[in-house]
């Protein structure tokens, strides 16, 4: 079945008319008061891990353009470039969804701040993902599929280092800048917030019109290996993690069991990714905030499909069903689930997807 | 014609927690603030069809568990995106250990 991934095309609208569209989700049963106490915020944390964040950024970026152009300088620019192209991603999440701090304006300072780094507008990306929750991987209403079928793996690998996603940016952001959210923007940013798209848009042109000019001045690369560049040379770790968030797995489905992906990951990475290697979890239960992933994963793991041991397991798990999905786009993992675990919902699901593709696909 | 309708007693609701409560094809939502006082709002969500009631009471606010957004339940006025209705209230009585809500 080939897919129409656009926000105005026709798989959007037939997931408006089956129902697939804002449809109610699965989810595991959890005691009214575990999940209250699950669901606390506190600011403590989340201080510890910016001031931690940022505070690397500075001591790094200094010993950068304290030895530049020493080639000894490329591991702090390696690591500045993590914290400020990947960090920035999973920050930009977490205070999008403001469950990162309990105050509110210690979330919207923080959400500023990543969006700019990570280069998205902070007034249109906060509706883009809220539809990114009500309609997770559904064809033509989700505005954040990150592998649409068949995957392209040449925009997939350069993505490691930010090339699409910076080239699709900027003239975003010019667009912005002048006229405003465009008109796909605009199926899912409230009229309310236009001015608003428009006003962060220059600030961030500003910005980096700012920076390319001291660049120029004093004909050196360096205010853009700290301002701008890192987006590209330090994406590498959010397109990993993030990919493994859904790839391979189903779409037009309304339960995150199929759709999601929870791995275990190395403490660096989960530092960087914020715990949102707790995917499914996260999306079942959105409003659990990252330090409480692992309490949460702990409470629910008996109802989801086991997790992935590692990142490269995850890969090995996920590579080849995207290679598959090459010549059947129709096919995806189905992870089985432990016993005792509420079953898929198979009467809808098959509805909504057609042939189950197991059965449809030859292996290879 | 508005109605007193009894919602639940007072103990059915935890200090600084909500309830939803169900009337006549209706959903509201009863809160108990950390001050002790009781509030009605309509039960769900003014983004998507979301019932309030798996939400987080902080303070006076409610969180939507949906995408996060709040109101503040005492005046039902929409505090955070991407919520941008304000949320219907309704009045409250409390009599005897039973909590009551005037419905249309
Ligand atoms: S449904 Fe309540 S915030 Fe979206």
């Amino acid at each position: 079945m080939k897919r129409d991934y656009s926000l105005l095309g026709p798989d959007g609208a037939r997931a408006v008319e089956t129902g697939l569209a804002a449809a109610e989700w699965y989810h595991t049963e959890v005691p009214r008061k575990v999940m209250k106490e699950l669901m606390q915020r506190s600011d403590q944390p989340a201080i510890r891990d910016t001031v931690i964040w940022l505070g690397s950024m500075v001591v790094l970026a200094g010993i950068g353009i304290a030895f530049w152009p020493s080639f000894w300088t490329i591991p702090a620019w390696l690591a500045y470039g993590v914290l400020y192209g990947s960090a920035s991603d999973s920050r930009w999440h977490e205070c999008g969804h403001g469950t990162a701090f309990r105050t509110a304006w210690m979330n919207n300072a923080v959400y500023e701040i990543a969006s700019f780094m990570i280069m998205r507008n902070s007034a249109t990306w906060r509706w883009s993902h809220a539809r990114h929750h009500t309609d997770t991987y559904i064809v033509g209403r989700d505005p954040e599929i990150a592998v649409m079928r068949p995957p392209a793996f040449f925009k997939l690998i350069l993505n490691f280092f930010g090339v699409f996603d910076v080239a699709a940016a900027l003239p975003r952001l010019a667009y912005n800048a002048v006229l405003g959210p465009t008109t796909e923007e605009k199926t899912f940013v409230p009229q309310s917030e236009w001015g608003k798209v428009a006003r962060v848009a220059r600030i961030h042109m500003a910005i980096y019109l700012a920076t390319l000019a001291l660049a120029i001045w004093l004909g050196s690369i360096l205010p853009l290996m700290v301002i701008g560049l890192p987006r590209l040379y330090g994406a590498w770790h959010h397109v990993m993690t993030g990919l493994l968030q859904h790839g391979g797995l189903a779409d037009n489905v309304i339960d995150h069991r199929l759709n999601s992906r929870t791995v275990y990951m190395n403490p660096i990475s989960r530092f960087v990714y914020w715990n949102m290697n707790y995917h499914v979890e996260h999306h079942m239960f959105p409003m659990v905030p990252y330090h409480a992933l692992p309490r949460l994963h702990d409470a629910i793991k008996h109802d989801l499909p086991a997790p992935n041991p590692s990142i490269a397991a995850g890969f090995a798990e996920m590579w080849p069903a995207l290679r598959r999905q090459l010549r059947y786009e129709d096919y995806f993992l189905r992870r089985e689930l432990p016993e005792g675990a509420k079953p898929y919902r198979e009467d809808f699901h098959r509805a909504a997807l057609g042939d189950l593709p197991e059965t449809a696909i030859p292996a290879e | 014609m508005s109605q007193w309708i009894r919602a639940c007693a007072t103990d059915d609701v935890d200090e600084e927690d909500l309830i939803r409560f169900d009337h006549a094809g209706e959903t509201y939502a009863i809160y108990h603030s950390p001050e002790g006082d009781f509030f009605a709002t309509a039960g769900k969500c003014t983004h998507e069809d979301v019932h309030l009631c798996d939400g987080l009471v902080m303070g006076h606010l409610v969180e939507c568990p949906k995408h996060n957004g709040q109101f503040d339940y005492r005046t039902g006025e929409a505090k955070r995106a991407p919520v941008c209705v304000n949320l219907r209230t309704y009045p409250i009585r409390v009599e005897a250990g039973a909590v009551f809500i005037e419905v249309p």
